[in-house]
């Protein structure tokens, strides 16, 4: 454990600096531009080797629209992407490629992201063709040992995806993240379309291959106590931008944002007894075309004054390691 | 004594697959008493909306619905015919559905949507229709109901989406409510909005509710009473703080043990292994055998029935037989010296 907190601090991974992405609305036959859907507003976190970062908020928040940005699936407006130091937001061509291997994603839905006419060997024997690595023979002795690291049988290999359970599905996704043995997964929203007694299964191989290769994660998920179990620092973000950031056990104890208030005290939960007070947010979330002006949240926020309708507050670090964006503090 | 506003008895539904019947609910039977919230959980594939499905007589074929009894009431819903089931659903009986966008028609306004199920119900001149669904608006918590009204699905968000639909579903003061689902598509805020604008109705009008749910912590917010289904059929039911705290059932165990709890960091989850087994492979002992780490030799063979636990606990699982019978004794001697004491 302490081993894992001093590599922690030292090797940052993945640095994202004040990442933009705003969709354009345009109107009339020249495509004019009348205004921006601003889907992520700034955003800037860092991810250390070895860590798992959790990103929670509510659908249209722009989480998995940050995910596409740092995977190069869609171009950022603005803002930085280091990946080890070196800027991937704007390179292209050859580069691109080769820093596409070291970053890997897993979708949430297992249904529609395997080709369903590919069979399994082929799913995970196509990255590295791809790639070129290992001879024809390597490659199939990885696809294998993948298969039972995932807890497979080898004899699905020449299976197709509707022959799989949601689980399974799941399980091959992963296995194709890591068949080029990524420095960075992005898992996004990875188990919310499982079972809960499927649920369990994969959160733990996720956390089983983290161990065992050294795997940074960046978890996106809707669900507090999934974060909760697996992250080791959590990012709350409300209309693109992120409210709070902090460590697990920080976070959940003693959260500083009222939204991350809210949003743990919506939660339902199993517990009947010692029943907590829920805070219930009214309304819905603004408009990304249109945020209010000031603090994203103050239209619904229990705690708002004055000032949060004017100026918008700094994200900033309140206590140690603690940051959040916030007038209050 | 408590009136039943629901009995369902031994219902099976059957279909068809590759030209083989089975059924995807297999001998469900439970009830619903007055002014009291149900949950019923479990997995999907599990039979929980087919049985709900089955109540308001929306199987299609080659679909089958079989029961000894299903009456609503002082109905029998199995031996009405189609024009007096249509005046049933939808006005004493009503449902909400899992996805606001899907359930409401994307070409008419919303007013008119919940204009409908009153019109086809009673008859009310329409100058007083569009009040009274102005009215069903503001009391779902929609903001600014009368502009609302001429709005389309389209301009709403999912929360307000799901609050038409309750609208829908409250526009004839139903009896009862079938909720299947009705929170999963929406965001944890405005699920528990959602929630608690329910919870307040069912108050309000003493209405009985079943809810259907795949999770635990919206049960135990919202229901009185649960039951878990597993493959087709009931392995547990009774009060929820019972079931939630002291589950009997080995797969009610293992669900609850499945979900990340606080204070459990890092360490690894419980699981229950391998995975829910399709209907078409549905052996003749319990169904939950090949995942259950209690298994014994008469589980193979014969399928449990529901056990008494205590009297307000049932589960089914041959365990609850041997070590249950006397635990309930136990329970039945404290009640019947509770009489006592109470007639002396």
């Amino acid at each position: 454990m302490l081993m894992k907190e001093e590599k922690l601090i030292k090797q940052p991974l993945l640095e994202v600096n004040n990442l933009k992405k705003h969709f354009p609305i345009t109107k009339g036959i020249f495509s004019k531009e009348v205004g921006a859907v601003k889907a992520v507003d700034g955003l800037s976190f860092t991810i250390n080797k070895g860590e798992t970062l959790g990103i929670v908020g509510e659908s249209g928040c722009g989480k998995s629209t940050a995910a596409r940005m740092i995977i190069r699936l869609i171009e950022s407006s603005e803002g930085s992407i280091r990946l080890e130091g070196q800027e991937i937001s704007e390179i292209n061509g050859k580069k691109l490629r080769a820093i596409r291997k070291d970053i890997q994603m897993v979708f949430q839905d297992p249904f529609a992201s395997l080709n369903p006419r590919w069979t399994v060997r082929r799913t995970l024997l196509e990255p590295m063709k791809v790639y070129g690595i290992g001879k024809q023979r390597d490659r199939e002795e990885k696809v294998y040992d993948l298969l039972n690291k995932v807890g497979l049988d080898e004899s699905y290999a020449y299976r197709h995806p509707h022959e799989f359970s949601g689980g399974q599905r799941q399980r091959i996704g992963i296995a194709r993240a890591l068949v080029l043995n990524p420095k960075l997964i992005i898992a996004d929203e990875p188990v919310s379309a499982l079972d809960i007694s499927v649920q369990s299964q994969v959160i733990n191989l996720l956390q089983d291959l983290q161990e065992e290769y050294d795997l940074t994660y960046l978890f996106i998920t809707h669900d507090l106590s999934v974060v909760e179990h697996i992250a080791d620092r959590v990012a709350v973000m409300y209309l693109g931008k992120i409210v709070e950031l902090a460590d697990k056990e920080k976070l959940f104890n003693n959260p500083l944002h009222p939204y991350t208030e809210a949003l743990i005290s919506a939660a339902p939960e199993v517990e009947t007894e010692n029943k907590k007070e829920r805070i219930i947010l009214s309304g819905d979330v603004p408009s990304p075309a249109n945020p209010p002006k000031g603090c994203p949240f103050h239209t619904r926020c229990p705690k708002a004054m004055d000032i949060c309708k004017e100026e918008t507050p700094k994200f900033k670090e309140t206590f140690e390691g603690q940051y959040t964006a916030c007038h209050l503090y | 004594m408590e009136n039943k506003v629901l009995e369902v008895e031994n219902l099976r539904t059957s279909f068809i697959s590759n030209k083989k019947t089975f059924n995807a609910v297999d001998g469900v039977s439970f009830h619903i008493n007055e002014g009291e919230t149900i949950g019923v959980v479990g997995e999907s594939g599990c039979g929980k909306s087919v049985t709900s499905l089955s109540i308001m007589g929306l199987i299609k074929r080659p679909g089958e619905v079989n029961a000894d009894k299903i009456s609503f009431q002082d109905n029998n819903l199995l031996k009405l015919n189609k024009e007096k089931m249509r005046k049933i659903r939808g006005n004493r009986i009503s449902m909400i559905f899992q996805e606001p966008m899907t359930s409401l028609n994307p070409v008419y306004r919303v007013g008119e949507q919940i204009a409908e199920s009153i019109r086809i119900h009673e008859k009310v001149r329409s100058s007083k229709l569009k009040n009274r669904v102005i009215d069903l608006l503001e009391m779902v918590g929609i903001p600014r109901p009368k502009e609302v009204y001429r709005y389309y699905p389209h301009q709403l968000s999912g929360g307000m989406r799901q609050r038409v639909m309750i609208a829908i579903a409250m526009a004839c003061n139903p009896d009862l409510l079938i909720a299947d689902e009705p929170t999963t598509a929406l965001d944890v805020t405005i699920q528990a909005q959602i929630l608690e604008l329910m919870k307040e109705l069912q108050e309000s009008r003493g209405m009985s509710m079943m809810l259907i749910t795949h999770d635990l912590g919206v049960v135990s917010e919202v229901c009185d009473r649960v039951v878990v289904m597993y493959a087709g059929k009931i392995v547990e039911t009774g009060k929820v703080e019972n079931i939630l705290n002291h589950p009997q059932h080995p797969y009610t165990k293992g669900l609850i043990a499945s979900l990340p709890k606080k204070g459990q960091n890092n360490g690894r989850l419980n699981y229950i292994p391998g995975q829910v087994p399709s209907p078409l492979n549905w052996g003749k002992g319990c169904r939950f055998a090949d995942r259950c780490t209690y298994v014994m030799d008469k589980c193979l063979e014969k399928i449990p029935p529901l056990l008494d636990v205590s009297s307000e606990q049932q589960s089914a699982c041959w365990l609850c037989e041997e070590k249950g019978g006397s635990s309930f004794a136990n329970e039945r001697g404290k009640v019947d010296q509770a009489t006592i004491a109470r007639s002396e």
